[in-house]
């Protein structure tokens, strides 16, 4: 039996509503399922299972505000059901869905028809009669919740999402001592690869630099596990390489999903990622796994005419990697003077965690991956 | 506009009386016969007088022999007459169980419809006198088991006072339950009421929140006690059943489907008793109105003790109706 808890969806969280049960008590789930709608200050999110299983009571009420960590349901194996259906002495479960109520809700034959007739899910109001059966008050109670408007804050997505940008970088820049350090690749080598590489892709598949980018980053990262980390009572670092990406909204805000251990995925693999949750983001139809555990962040401006960035760290994580616009540059190159497409990334560092050398030896490494694009 | 309702003050034993003397002055074949029904003026001094004013013809002392004298009450009724039989106590009654119910209960029946036998048998009944496991019985579910009998019940003044008239205009035999323990207590009777039915429950005091359905001996004490949850903010509805043969379900469906919730009280032990019945009848015909399990307060399932502590400790008292009335309602 495994418990389900809220999710944190990025470190900043600290509570969520529960908008929708997508499951009831007995479903069969598997890894990645969606099992419910949670609302969070980053909008309406998905949340997904990691295991297979079948679902238990459901304890937390639709629209209620949990923190995060709150037990919101406990996921049975089918292993488990089993022996317990066995204990019992009953017939043994059907492979494909077991009929089973892992609790039976008790409630009175009046609640029951009021339920029936009303649409109420009796596994989500709670019992106040004898031996916590459910009554009639507690079914009229949820009927008229239901029928009340929803207690939804006033603000907007825009306005919620707006503020939680804003706690999360006035504590960064509260609490973290940044350094920066900044450093020029000459990008020709990854065009031309990309440009070959896209030859044999078709249009919906092209590969763009940031894909090759986020590789190498990951790669890095592997070598300087230092900054792939956070900082919550000292270091910790972190075994997952997962990259938050910034994803900058249409209605304002920013929003940063996570592309889970970069440094096992291809190149390829890296960019249908981005594809994907850059879309899921735009729309705000996020799901949990998006959002949660990121290590470290890296941050893009380069449609604009900005060369440098100088990030903010998204706490706790200990660093950011930013990237600005490729320009044409004069490049001096074994004795040469040439244009080269060049690209400016920067490192932003808590200097709690690391000191200028690690960020030193991180972006020396980044850039000599960045040569051998056809190795990430 | 109609009067407003006027009512005496009376002894349930005056009223029993008094009913009495009606029936025996509105028909001449109506009499009266039991052990010391006349000279000794009943057990209970419930005749006391009868005979002075009526005669030993109508008023008639029989011998101790109470399957001879239930008999002869049938063979009575069968030839024109309406009598009145009186069993002292329904503890005697078993003697005359095989009269009652082989022969008072099936000859309509057997006779293709032939012969009606009009005898209505009274009884004293229930426990509270200290007298004892053989002297206590509460069989109202005995009578109430067999098909022939109309069984009423009698645990108001009203009844008491208006009930046997109702039972002497039935065709059929009528057992009738008294209740000695109440003989003494004065209850009001209105004057401007001149019959009651035999038909119908009666919802004694109205309610929302629970039903306490009930009959005889546990009428006013379940009245007392939605008194006293009233104070508590608990409306509950009391109903006397009245006729425990046969029930009047319509009565009890209306009002568990206005309250949800029932408690059934009766002194009779709880195992096949009139309780039991009604629970069925409640699941069966009105389940989806239930908010809560029907609870019983019955009788506890030993001979009746002699001591009074303990007989009161057998049968359901006001204290106990208010807490799992409470139970039924609050939840705790």
């Amino acid at each position: 039996m495994i418990d389900f808890r809220m999710p944190s969806l990025g470190a900043d969280m600290e509570s969520a509503f529960l908008r929708e049960w997508k499951v009831k008590p007995g479903d069969v789930v598997k890894r990645g399922d969606i099992i419910a709608e949670v609302e969070t200050q980053k909008g309406i999110i998905d949340i997904e299972v990691f295991n297979d299983g079948i679902i238990g009571d459901l304890l937390v009420k639709i629209d209620e505000k949990v923190p995060v960590g709150t037990l919101m349901t406990q996921i049975f194996s089918l292993e488990e059901v089993k022996t317990e259906v066995k204990k019992s002495g009953e017939a043994e479960v059907p492979k494909e869905k077991p009929n089973i109520h892992l609790e039976v809700h008790r409630a009175s034959p009046l609640a029951k028809r009021i339920a029936a007739e009303k649409g109420i899910d009796l596994s989500l109001v709670k019992g106040t009669g004898t031996d916590g059966a459910i009554t009639r008050e507690d079914v009229d109670k949820v009927v008229v919740e239901q029928t009340s408007p929803k207690a939804t804050s006033t603000k907007t997505a825009g306005e919620n999402i707006r503020a939680a940008v804003a706690a999360a970088m006035s504590k960064s820049n509260r609490e973290i001592p940044h350094y920066y350090l900044q450093t020029k690749v000459d990008m020709s080598g990854v065009l031309n690869w990309l440009a070959q590489e896209n030859k044999q892709r078709g249009v919906k598949d092209r590969l763009l630099p940031i894909a090759p980018l986020i590789k190498a980053v990951a790669k890095a990262l592997v070598e300087i596990p230092d900054l792939n980390a956070w900082w919550e009572n000292g270091l910790q670092r972190k075994s997952g390489i997962n990259i938050g990406f910034v994803v900058s909204l249409r209605t304002g805000g920013i929003i940063v999903p996570a592309i889970h251990d970069a440094d096992k995925k291809s190149v390829g693999e890296i960019m249908q990622t981005l594809t994907d949750i850059i879309s899921r983001v735009r729309s705000l139809k996020l799901r949990s796994s998006d959002l949660s555990d990121s290590t470290i962040t890296i941050t893009s401006l380069g449609d604009g005419a900005v060369e440098t960035v100088y990030g903010v760290i998204y706490p706790p994580q200990v660093a950011l990697v930013s990237f600005g616009g490729i320009t044409d540059q004069p490049w001096a190159d074994n004795g040469m003077l040439g244009v080269r497409p060049v690209l400016n990334i920067g490192l932003a560092a808590d200097h709690r965690a690391s000191d200028g050398n690690t960020g030193n030896l991180f972006l020396t490494l980044l850039k000599n991956l960045l040569k051998k694009p056809d190795l990430l | 506009m109609s009067a407003p309702s006027v009512s005496i003050k009376l002894s349930y034993r005056e009223a029993l009386k008094q009913s009495l003397r009606d029936a025996l002055k509105n028909d001449d074949r109506v009499f009266l016969m039991g052990e010391d029904v006349g000279r000794y003026g009943g057990a209970f001094a419930v005749s006391k007088g009868l005979l002075q004013e009526f005669g030993a013809d109508r008023i008639m002392d029989v011998p101790l022999s109470e399957s001879g004298f239930v008999g002869a009450g049938i063979g009575a009724a069968l030839n024109g007459m309406r009598p009145i039989v009186e069993i002292m106590t329904v503890n005697f009654s078993l003697l005359a169980f095989d009269q009652i119910a082989n022969n008072a209960a099936t000859l309509l029946h057997m006779s293709g419809g032939q012969l009606n036998v009009p005898v209505v048998i009274r009884m004293s009944c229930g426990i509270g006198r200290q007298l004892a496991a053989q002297h206590s019985h509460s069989w109202e579910p005995l009578f109430a088991h067999i098909p022939g009998l109309k069984v009423l019940s009698i645990g108001t003044h009203e009844d008491a006072r208006l009930m046997l008239l109702t039972a002497l205009k039935e065709p059929d035999p009528v057992i009738i339950f008294e209740y000695t323990a109440m003989l003494n207590l004065e209850g009001e009777v209105p004057t401007d009421t001149i019959s009651v039915d035999s038909i119908y429950a009666k919802v004694r005091r109205t309610g929302k929140d629970i039903s306490i359905i009930t009959y005889g001996a546990g009428v006013y004490k379940s009245l007392a006690a939605a008194a006293e949850l009233a104070q508590i903010g608990v409306e509950a509805e009391v109903i006397d059943l009245r006729v425990l043969r046969p029930l009047d379900e319509k009565t009890i469906v209306a009002s568990v489907t206005k309250t949800h919730r029932a408690l059934l009280v009766e002194d009779a032990c709880q195992s096949i008793s009139v309780s039991s019945e009604v629970s069925a009848r409640i699941m069966e015909k009105c389940f989806y109105e239930l908010d809560a399990p029907v609870l019983r307060l019955c009788g506890v399932e030993v001979p009746i003790p002699y001591p009074k502590h303990l007989e009161d400790a057998c049968i359901p008292q006001k204290e106990q109706i208010v807490t799992v009335a409470k139970k039924i309602v609050c939840h705790d």
